[in-house]
């Protein structure tokens, strides 16, 4: 187990800036989410740490210790690639043999190696095929194993889970926990999907263009993103986002969805006439009876299996997606009216996109500060 | 392709047969040549039915040439050995220096890496006729003309720039994160161009070696002009088949046949290999 620290990386080429001024400290054994879109320079940040790709400014400390000048052989790195970079003219025996087969390590600890990751990640039936007999999943397999094998202090897995279909994914999302916490190495874990980096994540860094945006638990990262994008990003359906004005009433700050009036309890006062978005989850959103509810007619229904998504339309042709948990009842189609939990909903800035706090979070974030 | 016609496939049928005709007759024909005396080979008509005899193949390897004006001693089987030896050597050397140049020009931008490839490719667009002048002048001054490692060098023209630009497209086709992955396991840049690089260029880097070894074993000028007789490989040593009293067809013929023979039975076998390996490239599986 060994600590990662990044400090002011920048990354440029020619006149592109990749990694932008990014500072990042992972802790001993912790699992850190590299999450962001494709370009947001994640692939680029993970080889730099591996020691492949150098930084034109920063520094980057592995343990404590500067790598500057430390090659990638060693730097103690486990490494497994989005498209898998198995050693094509290798059986997957020598392909998970290659972090063993350096120095002076007979020939029977090496097989005890092999064969301890290999009964772990279940391949142990295919150690002889070379890397075109294998499966999508065997080769996805055989490359994290691969990673594994030398019990590095640090492993950097770049989306390796993006090539193999949506089933053996699933199964490995519910897997990689358990492994990655057998092994008991710092890990760095690149992703694209959110699912992954909930499921995975001690904590998550979004990044995009070059920097990161925000950076924390799972929870946080759902319950507090730091920007409209990163909402966005996180959830599925997405999260539904409409142009307010937030408005100063008797009871507090409160905004108006087709002349209803829905309360946001904690919002400072300086948001109101200030062009806003309203970010609601899908499922801050319920369907009601309850008199005085906002009036919808219902477009579709998208039944998936643990919970079903309707799609509605406000009277002024604004659409809204509406999750309720699968079995319970939902409208018929036509007219139906709607709820919506103002404490759930967040309030963005329309210029910035930054996440308005709430006089409660300002006031802790003022004391942690 | 279902829907050919019987009159499509005969038309087929014929331009193939004319396609084989052209490029297999002149070599059937020296093999007939090669096993006739020079009466029979002259004679008009020319015939297929003929005595076959084997005094050319003899004269040749023993190094005796008889010919109406008397017995003329002829170096053949020495200049054919100067051709193995030359083309060999000139492959292997070429390799040596080729194949880790090509890895460093595939792998490492740096300044100039372009300019410096493409002048070695250039030396292939000058005709040799070009450069031969001064470079049998530098060599008369540095004392290589007439040796076999100035011949050698000289072959580097023909096989290096080959090598390396055939080379260098197969290393570039190796993924890099397969490298990457090799070098994180642990192990030396070294130990990855040994064990990751080279491997999977291998049918790259012997279909290269094949093709300079054919350039090699087939150049003239050089030879002509930078060795004398006991130096020079076949190409050259066929002329002295032109004697006084006439050419000897028949002799000629045999040099011919015993000539082309290594270097088609080594395109034969490697040929799959070569289609293979130079195809490979550009159509990834």
């Amino acid at each position: 187990m060994k600590s990662l620290e990044l400090k002011n990386i920048v990354k440029r080429y020619k006149t592109h800036t990749v990694l932008d001024n990014l500072s990042l400290t992972v802790a001993e054994g912790e699992r850190l989410v590299l999450f962001g879109s494709s370009g947001a320079g994640k692939t680029v940040l993970l080889r730099m740490i591996a020691g492949v790709i150098e930084p034109d400014e920063g520094a980057i400390l592995i343990g404590g210790q500067d790598m500057r000048d430390v090659e990638a052989e060693d730097r103690g790195i486990g490494m497994a690639f989005q498209n898998f970079a198995l050693f094509p003219h290798m059986s997957a025996y020598d392909n998970i043999a290659s972090p063993l087969t350096v120095g002076k390590s007979s020939t029977s600890s090496i097989a005890d190696g092999v064969g301890k990751v290999a009964r772990l990640l279940k391949i142990d039936h295919v150690l002889s095929h070379h890397p075109k007999a294998l499966s999508n999943g065997q080769k996805q397999r055989t490359a994290l194993a691969r990673a594994l094998a030398g019990s590095p202090p640090l492993l950097l897995l770049d989306d390796p889970l993006r090539n193999v279909d949506a089933k053996l994914r699933f199964e490995m999302r519910l897997e990689l926990p358990r492994l990655l916490a057998a092994q008991g190495a710092t890990v760095v874990y690149v992703t694209q999907d959110y699912k992954e980096a909930m499921a995975l994540g001690d904590r998550i860094a979004v990044m995009a263009n070059g920097t990161i945006r925000q950076i924390g638990t799972p929870e946080v990262i759902y319950n507090a993103p730091a920007d409209i994008e990163i909402a966005r990003l996180f959830g599925d359906p997405t999260i539904n986002l409409l142009d307010v004005t937030p408005k100063s009433g008797p009871d507090g700050i409160y905004v108006e969805l087709s002349d209803v009036q829905i309360p946001l309890p904690g919002m400072p006062v300086s948001v109101v006439g200030k062009p806003c978005v309203l970010g609601l989850r899908p499922e801050a959103v319920t369907f009601t009876t309850v008199p005085g509810s906002i009036p919808v007619t219902v477009e579709a229904e998208t039944p998936l299996n643990e919970k079903t998504v309707t799609l509605v339309l406000t009277a002024r042709k604004r659409e809204i997606l509406v999750s309720r948990p699968a079995g319970t009842p939902g409208p018929a189609s036509g007219a139906a009216t709607i709820a919506v939990d103002g404490s759930a909903a967040f309030l963005f800035d329309k210029t910035t996109g930054a996440r308005i706090e709430s006089m409660a979070e300002y006031r802790t974030n003022g004391e942690a500060a | 392709m279902e829907s050919t016609s019987l009159l499509e496939r005969i038309l087929r049928g014929v331009a193939l047969v004319l396609v084989v005709v052209f490029f297999m007759f002149p070599i059937l024909w020296i093999v007939l040549m090669s096993f006739q005396t020079n009466e029979t080979i002259l004679s008009v008509p020319p015939s297929v039915i003929f005595s076959p005899t084997l005094e050319n193949y003899q004269a040749l390897i023993t190094g005796k040439l008889t010919t109406a004006a008397g017995t003329l001693d002829i170096a053949f089987m020495r200049n054919l050995g100067n051709s193995v030896f030359l083309s060999t050597a000139s492959v292997l050397i070429a390799l040596l220096l080729g194949v880790p140049a090509a890895y460093a020009f595939a792998r490492h931008k740096f300044r100039g890496s372009e300019d410096i490839a493409f002048t070695l490719l250039s030396f292939r667009f000058a005709p040799p006729l070009l450069v031969l002048l001064p470079l049998s002048l530098y060599f008369q001054k540095l004392g290589l003309s007439d040796t076999y490692f100035g011949l050698i060098w000289v072959y580097q023209l023909i096989c290096l720039p080959l090598i390396l630009w055939i080379v260098r497209g197969y290393f570039e086709d190796i993924s890099a994160d397969v490298e990457y992955a090799y070098r994180i396991a642990g192990h030396s840049w070294f130990a990855t161009f040994r064990k990751i690089a080279l491997p999977l260029a291998g049918p790259g880097i012997a279909a290269a070696g094949l093709l300079a070894f054919i350039f090699a074993w087939n150049n003239f000028v050089f030879a002509l002009v930078l060795a004398s007789a006991d130096k020079q490989p076949v190409t050259v040593g066929a002329l002295a088949f032109v004697t006084a009293s006439g050419i000897q067809y028949g002799q000629i013929a045999a040099a011919i046949v015993l000539s082309i023979a290594p270097v088609l039975a080594l395109a034969i076998y490697a040929q799959r290999y070569l289609v293979e390996g130079l195809s490979l490239g550009a159509v990834k599986g």
